[in-house]
């Protein structure tokens, strides 16, 4: 480990694009999610769910997919939305928000499933 | 029925030691750590700081008797002993609203911390904590964004943010610093921050630096796509040149600019913040000479009550110290001054140092910065204590990265994820630690390099727990 290595990053190379939050980690793997749908719920938030064309990820608004899943503490349909919303919409990112109205922000965020790079 | 006028000096218990008074709500609570001189009952010293903190002087006058003096006077209505000191003991003073200008700090504190700091009468005085009361916190300006805005400006939610301070502090062109900058934001992190020396000084005059370090912001976040910061210090000589240097860093599209609140002077500090709120723009604020002023534990002002005052006359972000590897008080203390950067309401907790229950009302918070000495050993302990409002800024251990900036930036943006993930999946970071960082550091070798760069430290998850103890 002493021989020093470069950092590989490049702005010709659209595999360096981060997306916030875990995207510096391995792809989220159906259990992964799992877990932080459960970490939403439990606190209390108001689960979401957003994507986008991987080339418009750096803008404040994504898309919605349909309205914030208000009240909804069954995780198993908050990870069927998910699906559906990964499904519906082939090579985007998708990201799960969790929605804490108590201090009007997003208390988590993140790509549960990434797009290609573009 | 008006009294007669009688010259002279009078013992100050007659008037200011009043055990028997009910603070009202309106009411400035502040209580000092008095150390009387050798004869001087506990009373008598106590309404003296009274006194001499509000209406009195050394003699009576007699145009005392044109004002409600009943009113206006400062009021010593409790003593306690402090724990484990016997030659000192606690003074519990209350402030009529009225006796100090709306909005102003300035105002509060030079009676508060003025003339009675040099009285005879105490042979050392240290004000340990301030009750503000919701119509002062009301009007004062507060932090131009709060956490909230921080984050929807900056696209960040759920984990805390990472800095890093440029080093050496001195001495770098401007040109060679941007390129610290740029590969520290390439690499992962949020924010650098210049060190609170560099103003403008000879080696780097502060118009290249801010230019450098733009387009080194610009690179790193057309590069990464996300968004980033450098905190450039527009601390100066006078106010003059303050707003020319922020009015600059705008024009060219910073995000954020810094101030030291303690050198460059309150007034000039909350001008500053209330620019940042009409322009759009962060306020990073370091507390250079805080040592001079709450390091001694019987002279001085508490840090706590420092931190109040940044908190009203605003600023986004707040130097707090690391808690880690500190000593236990150090560690409760500094979790109390955090929640009092943070929350809308602190109840008073003698565990943690807080004398009076806080209400801040709306007002919005603070980002506590923990900075100095941590790397990524320190980070499951620091995602634990601070929890996600905070920005933990890895100097050394992201420069000294034996793979240079970019390397260390991504260990430790690897590292913070990682914790965060855990967390969230309900483990224990404190006691788990190791495993969660020597898992994440198998997709990234800048993380394994960083682990092995720097040693293992003891997480001392046991006084973590121990935190929510009653008071003894």
């Amino acid at each position: 480990m002493s021989e020093i290595q470069d950092y590989q990053s490049r702005l010709s190379d659209p595999a360096s694009r981060k997306f916030g939050t875990f995207s510096y980690l391995p792809p989220m793997t159906p259990e992964d999610i799992r877990k932080q749908v459960e970490y939403i719920v439990s606190k209390g938030w108001n689960p979401g769910i957003e994507h986008t064309e991987p080339a418009h990820a750096t803008s404040h608004y994504w898309y919605m997919w349909k309205l914030p899943l208000f009240g909804e503490t069954d995780v198993d349909r908050i990870l069927a939305e998910c699906e559906a919303c990964h499904k519906a919409n082939p090579g985007h990112h998708v990201r799960l928000v969790g929605y804490d109205n108590f201090k009007q922000t997003k208390g988590a965020e993140m790509v549960i499933y990434r797009g290609a790079a573009v | 029925m008006g009294k007669t006028y009688q010259a002279g000096v009078k013992e100050y218990r007659e008037a200011y030691w009043e055990p028997t008074y009910t603070p009202k709500d309106s009411d400035v609570l502040a209580v000092f750590k008095i150390v009387p001189q050798p004869g001087v009952p506990r009373e008598e010293a106590a309404a003296a700081v009274a006194a001499e903190s509000s209406t009195a002087t050394w003699t009576t006058v007699w145009t005392d008797l044109l004002t409600d003096l009943y009113y206006y006077k400062g009021r010593a209505y409790a003593i306690e002993d402090v724990p484990g000191d016997d030659e000192s003991f606690y003074a519990f003073i209350a402030y009529p609203m009225g006796l100090f200008e709306e909005g102003s700090i300035v105002n509060m504190f030079t009676s508060l911390v003025g003339n009675v700091f040099g009285f005879k009468a105490v042979r050392s005085l240290r004000l340990e904590d301030v009750r503000m009361p919701l119509w002062f916190v009301t009007t004062c300006d507060g932090p131009p964004h709060g956490i909230q805005v921080e984050r929807d400006h900056l696209n960040k939610y759920g984990r805390p943010l990472l800095g890093c301070t440029i080093k050496p502090k001195l001495g770098l062109s401007a040109k060679n610093y941007g390129r610290a900058v740029y590969e520290c934001l390439r690499g992962g992190l949020d924010f650098t921050k210049d060190d609170e020396n560099v103003n403008s000084q000879p080696f780097m005059r502060w118009r290249d630096r801010f230019l450098f370090c733009q387009e080194a912001i610009q690179k790193a976040e057309a590069e990464t796509g996300e968004r980033k910061g450098h905190y450039l210090n527009v601390t100066a000589p006078n106010v003059e040149e303050m707003y020319k240097r922020a009015e600059f860093a705008k024009e060219i599209g910073s995000p954020i600019v810094m101030s030291d609140f303690l050198t460059m002077g309150w007034a000039a500090h909350s001008s500053l913040s209330r620019w940042c709120r009409d322009n759009g723009m962060l306020l990073h604020v370091h507390r250079a000479m805080h040592g001079v002023i709450d390091r001694n534990p019987k002279h001085g002002i508490n840090f706590r009550v420092l931190t109040k005052i940044l908190r009203l006359l605003g600023g986004d972000h707040l130097h707090s110290g690391t808690v880690v590897g500190k000593l236990e008080g150090d560690r409760a203390a500094t979790l109390g001054w955090v929640d009092l950067m943070r929350e809308r309401y602190v109840k008073a907790d003698r565990d943690r140092g807080i004398f009076f229950d806080q209400d801040w009302g709306q007002m919005p918070g603070v980002m506590p910065v923990a900075s100095g000495g941590i790397h990524v050993w320190h980070m499951p302990a620091l995602v634990s204590i601070f929890g996600d409002d905070a920005v933990l800024q890895f100097g050394g251990g992201t420069l000294g990265h034996p793979w240079g900036n970019a390397a260390g930036a991504a260990a430790n943006r690897v590292a913070l994820e990682a914790c965060v993930k855990a967390r969230n999946e309900g483990r224990q970071l404190e006691r788990e630690g190791k495993e969660i960082l020597t898992q994440a550091a198998k997709s990234s070798p800048e993380l394994k390099v960083a682990m092995e760069t720097w040693k293992e430290i003891k997480f001392e998850f046991e006084t973590v727990d121990k935190l929510d103890t009653v008071h003894r």
